[in-house]
């Protein structure tokens, strides 16, 4: 496993976990995981992209995907603490944590 | 290390007990890590190591874990059409991409081992993405201070 090829089919086999997991789940920390399967997923896709041929010789003086990965990383800290405060609120208030039955939050 | 991540993002999904959903996302991004080390790019996967598997997959875990309720894990399982969306959604995106991957010309393109360093890293985010690191920062802050405010308990009996 050594190809662009190879790594992208890695990343399209976790995007599309990611997807099953939002489509099928609705325990919001199952979803939480989803979403998180999906940031990798795009992770991934950037350093790959990154060390391959025809991107890869401007990327030794000029590391862009890797910087993004590693913004990415923080934000999706980040986003994964507020949505575990907002599970652990919406928990308190409707004693579940099945989103089909938080229907506060409906607009 | 590709059955590791994908085996760990299935167990994240599919797991009955959400504690081992937990675990399971944590060996997935641990294989991730493993394949940017694969991909010469050790910082980042030193970095994934730390942040994903330090501090997310163990702040789930603490959640779960402190807060332990039986609905948590109580799941109501998905409908058998439900999951056949779903597995056909997620299939039909992951073969489409992957078609487009291999009919194109990604496969012929080599690597050229090219590393790029730390201070490379460094460099580029203190000079030119100087300004995207001050918006990140007030962002991790504003998202902390969110959580915090959020999570917090109003007591009625506060003493003065």
């Amino acid at each position: 496993m050594n190809s662009l090829a190879d790594f992208v089919l890695v990343s399209a086999i976790l995007f599309g976990i990611g997807i099953y997991g939002l489509v099928t789940k609705r325990n919001a920390l199952r979803l939480l995981f989803a979403v998180e399967i999906m940031i990798n997923a795009a992770n991934l896709n950037f350093v790959a992209f990154e060390q391959y041929a025809p991107f890869a010789a401007a990327a030794v003086d000029n590391p862009v995907g890797q910087t993004f990965v590693l913004f990415s990383i923080a934000l999706a800290a980040a986003e994964a603490a507020v949505i575990l405060a907002i599970v652990v609120v919406a928990y308190r208030l409707h004693q579940d944590v099945d989103v089909s039955e938080l229907k506060t939050l409906e607009g | 290390m590709m059955v590791v991540t994908v085996g760990g993002a299935l167990v994240a999904l599919e797991a009955d007990e959400i504690i081992y959903g937990a675990i399971g996302l944590a060996g997935s991004l641990f294989g991730v890590a493993t394949l940017f080390f694969l991909l010469n790019a050790p910082y980042v996967a030193v970095f994934q190591v730390a942040v994903y598997i330090g501090a997310v997959a163990v702040l789930i875990l603490f959640t779960v874990m402190l807060v332990r309720q039986e609905k948590w894990a109580k799941e109501v399982r998905p409908t058998s059409l439900t999951r056949i969306a779903g597995i056909f959604t997620g299939a039909a995106i992951t073969i489409a991409i992957a078609a487009a991957a291999y009919a194109t010309n990604l496969a012929g393109f080599d690597s050229l081992g090219n590393t790029a360093t730390f201070v490379d890293i460094g460099q580029l985010i203190s000079t030119g993405d100087s300004p995207v690191l001050e918006v990140l920062a007030l962002v991790l802050a504003a998202s902390i201070v969110a959580a915090l405010t959020l999570s917090r308990v109003d007591r009625e009996d506060n003493p003065k």
